[in-house]
């Protein structure tokens, strides 16, 4: 993990937390205790693509339509935060991460903390060449979310609920940082 | 025509009463926060710029980005459709609904699919439509129009959304909350999309290197129609096409902020279809997404239906760097109280929906509602990509004025003859457009002009013939014009010779012949200043006509203002402005009116008066010479003062002097100009004006000296309230007035 790319970590929070949506930072080895604190319900995803943790195995990844409509949580990757918005960057990809993400009504995007860039303008930089190979990409921001039946209610079509988990670099002794960025 | 003013009156009265409330609340809404969210961004104006030029060049070079988003389409697997009208895309999309056998299409919002009215074309074919947008759901239900671009169901309130769910649904328990409808919705629409054979979006933007579409949404449901079904036909107009993703940025940064007041929406949705990710088959439940082997088709529908003639058209171009992000509407203190239906057209709503309707749908569309821009600008620091919306309007008024959407005119009329009625220009344009006539006449003939002016018996044929409203009071007009107060006083008092500036006070009509007094308060105040200051004879400004439409009259009117100023200018005397509204015809329309050295010239060189007072305070001249005092006052500057960034000088000198100064923040009084006099917008002009009366009678404000800087915002002032305005001059004149 660079310097640079580590300082945008609090900035990230920061705009998480403006925008109600919790934060949690874990280790490889804590990752999947730290999942598990997280989700709610019956939990589906799709497999995680670092290098230093893969989904616990009471993460189902053999999603189907029908499971897609049972699960409360779902757990999938996020290939960028944005740390001016509190913005993650759902790929679409084959085995349905993007689905996933959406139907269930809490999101867990997990994140690498190298992969946090400071601006809006860095993260297009990154996902312009993707998307000139075909690729698509969400970027998320918070719940789903509508103010059309009189007030803000957050869940409209999509998630009720975000929580992203940070991952970050194993430490000595395998300290796991918790920190709660919510205005809960 | 009086009938038709009637009909005009009882819409708007009608409006106002059924959803002004909501619209109000919401508009509003959107619009502080939208000063709240583009406050955080460190270089606002560099991101409005670099979305202007953009667009700019993709507008410019837009044929060919047409032929390479196709080509890049095509090769993503996809299909690419021009289509020439709305209904050649309805036809085009029926026949792709047909091949697929579709039985239901859920769409998103999309505000080119409401222009093409592909809903009722789909319908004629037995297809079951529907909207998944929470909002523009509950429209369909409803059987009503959009509003609001953005938010559609914004003029209806929660209770009215529980009635319509309640009695069509009858739930087990009924709804009530916003929450509760909200959940309801989500069930509904979600099995709804479970079932669908096609998904339907729109796109904010396109981009040519990849064939990506960028939607913005908050609720999810463009993402849900666009991958669950395995068939996305996606409509948008050519002006969509950006030439890179690269580009996206700025506008990512400025939609959400612009339109709804939020610094980015949960969803900016970059599809490059037809996707690689899943359908989500529900009639096929328990196949895993990894074992799917979707055959996807996207077919995506550019349409012209007139845009390409709006890319040759000098004056409406503009309307097509628009990205519908709302900020105008918002901002627009008349919208605030009507909202799109009856500021808008068959599709489109708000200020710049005047160019959309004009391009797509044809002159009478617009003619419905173009009226209501009263050219306060107020939208023009809002836009993100810096359209002149007050400008499209007026082009737009001129044309409707012709008859024909190019045709040149020439009305100058050295006296007017309100008895000629000839279907040409409508009569109470000509009377508003020639004012500066009327003022000549009534001046030379007053105070006798002032009492005909007054009778019942005038006043009702003013009403009938011109549409003049009889509720409000007509300006006085003074025997003794400023320039026979100037002569009569010999001139200057400071001799030139012994003076720190030199100054022109550009003597507009109403001053000269109407608020004689602040003309004389400006000249002692400049005096006092060791200014050396002359009232030359400048024709008015063009402000009355071309708030009129009548672009040829204020054109003619520049170059008569130019005429008279250029010698003192080139003597080096500044031009100082009391009324905000002809200073910002120096400064802004002039631009479009006047040759580029002329207009820089007078630009680089025109001051509002009290800015002007701030640059000889600034420099050292000494407060004490003007009066000064302890006094507190509710000050509300002018709509294009604001717009100019001129009204911070008179908040700065009064501070400055002592007075204790508490600024209104609305965006217009509602007079603006003769608006507020026409019979069939009085009443929306006095919605408006509530807001500022609301400001100036609260708790801190009731007890203070009203003051105003413009004509037309004193006039209204003094109608809401029981006090009267006064000009700023006349607050720091250093002659104490005998009352």
């Amino acid at each position: 993990m660079s310097i640079n790319q580590a300082s945008y970590a609090p900035d990230f929070e920061q705009s998480l937390a403006g925008l109600g949506v919790d934060v949690t930072y874990t280790t490889p080895s804590a990752f999947s205790e730290t999942l598990g604190s997280v989700v709610e319900g019956q939990t589906i995803g799709v497999p995680l693509p670092f290098d230093s943790v893969s989904q616990p195995e009471w993460v189902d990844t053999d999603v189907t339509p029908a499971k897609l409509n049972a699960a409360t949580t779902s757990v999938t990757p996020a290939s960028l935060g944005i740390a001016d918005y509190g913005s993650v960057v759902l790929d679409s990809t084959a085995d349905g991460a993007e689905q996933s993400s959406l139907f269930v009504d809490v999101h867990i995007p997990v994140l690498s903390a190298t992969d946090i860039v400071r601006s809006m303008s860095d993260a297009i930089d990154r996902i312009g060449p993707k998307l000139r190979a075909g690729g698509s990409a969400i970027i998320a921001t918070g719940p789903s979310a509508t103010a059309d039946m009189g007030a803000l209610v957050k869940g409209a079509h999509g998630p009720k609920d975000v929580h992203v988990v940070v991952l970050t670099e194993q430490t000595d002794g395998e300290r796991t940082e918790q920190t709660d960025g919510g205005n809960q | 025509m009086s009938n038709a003013r009637e009909e005009k009156a009882a819409k708007i009265r009608h409006l106002l009463e059924t959803e002004g409330t909501a619209v109000e609340e919401n508009t509003r809404g959107f619009n502080n926060g939208r000063y709240e969210s583009v406050g955080k961004l460190s270089d606002y104006e560099g991101l409005k710029n670099q979305a202007r030029s953009i667009k700019e060049d993709a507008i410019e070079q837009l044929p060919t980005l047409i032929d390479e988003l196709t080509q890049t389409v095509e090769s993503n697997g996809g299909s690419v459709y021009i289509a020439e009208d709305a209904a050649d895309a309805n036809q085009h999309i029926r026949s792709i609904a047909a091949d697929c056998e579709a039985e239901r299409l859920v769409k998103s919002k999309s505000m080119t699919s409401e222009e093409l009215e592909v809903n009722d074309a789909l319908k004629k074919d037995g297809v079951d439509v529907v909207e998944t947008d929470l909002g523009e759901w509950v429209l369909q239900l409803a059987d009503e129009a959009p509003s609001h671009i953005v938010a559609p169901a914004i003029h209806k309130s929660r209770s009215e959304i529980a009635n319509l769910f309640n009695s069509m649904f009858e739930p087990d328990e009924s709804l009530e909350t916003a929450e509760e409808l909200t959940m309801f919705a989500r069930e509904e629409l979600g099995s709804l999309i479970e079932d669908a054979d096609v998904g339907m979006t729109g796109a904010n933007f396109i981009t040519a290197d990849s064939g990506s579409l960028m939607l913005v949404t908050s609720e999810g449901n463009a993402r849900k129609s666009a991958v669950v079904p395995d068939t996305h036909i996606a409509v948008a107009g050519v002006e969509k096409i950006v030439p890179t993703v690269e580009d996206l940025t700025p506008f990512i940064e400025l939609i959400g902020r612009s339109g709804t007041g939020q610094d980015i929406t949960s969803y900016i949705s970059l599809l490059t279809p037809p996707v690689d990710s899943p359908t989500v088959d529900f009639a096929d439940p328990d196949t895993a997404f990894t074992e799917r082997d979707d055959d996807r088709s996207f077919h995506l529908v550019l349409i012209d239906n007139g845009r390409m003639a709006m890319r040759e058209d000098d004056e409406l171009r503009e309307t097509l760097y628009c990205i519908r992000c709302s900020a105008c509407a918002n901002s627009c203190a008349n919208f605030q109280s009507v909202g799109g239906h009856a500021f808008g057209g068959e599709t489109y709503s708000g200020g710049i929906a005047t160019g959309w309707e004009a391009g797509v749908h044809g002159y009478d569309s617009a003619a419905e509602f173009n009226d209501l821009c009263t050219g306060c600008s107020r939208c023009v620091n809002q836009c993100p990509v810096n359209i002149d919306i007050p400008w499209i309007n007026t082009v737009v008024r001129d044309r409707l004025n012709n008859g024909q959407p190019t045709g040149q005119f020439d009305w100058l009329y050295d006296t007017l003859v309100p008895d000629e009625e000839d279907g040409g220009l409508d009569l109470q344009k000509r009377l508003f457009g020639n004012y500066e006539t009327l003022a000549k006449l009534g001046s030379a003939t007053a105070p006798v002009s002032n009492w005909i002016g007054a009778l019942r018996p005038v006043r009702s044929v003013l009403e009938r013939v011109a549409g003049v409203d009889s509720r409000r009071e007509l300006p006085q007009f003074k025997r003794n014009t400023l320039h026979d107060w100037f002569d009569a006083r010999g001139g200057c008092r400071i001799l030139a010779s012994h003076a720190d500036r030199e100054v022109v006070l550009y003597p507009d009509v109403y001053t000269n012949y109407v608020a004689v007094d602040r003309g004389k308060s400006a000249i002692r105040v400049l005096e006092a200043l060791d200014v050396h200051v002359t009232v030359p004879a400048v024709p008015e400004s063009g402000r009355a006509p071309l708030s009129q439409g009548m672009v040829d009259t204020a054109s003619d009117r520049a170059s008569g203002v130019f005429a008279a100023l250029a010698e003192p200018l080139d003597a080096g005397r500044d031009v100082v402005v009391i009324e905000p509204s002809d200073l910002a015809m120096f400064t802004r329309e002039y631009e479009k009116l006047l040759p580029k050295a002329s207009y820089e010239r007078l630009n680089e060189n025109s001051y509002d008066v009290l800015e002007y007072v701030y640059g000889c305070l600034e420099n050292g001249a000494d407060p004490s010479v003007l009066r000064t005092r302890e006094m507190a006052v509710a000050y509300h500057s002018h709509c294009q003062q604001r717009t100019l960034g001129r009204a911070v000088y008179t908040t700065a000198v009064l501070e400055r002097l002592g007075y204790d100064v508490r600024e209104s923040d609305v965006e217009c009084c509602g007079m603006a100009g003769s608006f507020g006099y026409k019979r069939e917008y009085y009443e929306l002009s006095m919605d408006v004006g509530d807001r500022l009366k609301e400001q100036f009678t609260d708790a801190d404000t009731r007890e203070r000296t009203v003051v105003a800087s413009g004509t037309s915002c004193g006039e209204q002032l003094d109608s809401l309230l029981e006090r009267q305005s006064i000009h700023p001059l006349e607050l720091i004149d250093p002659i104490v007035k005998k009352q």
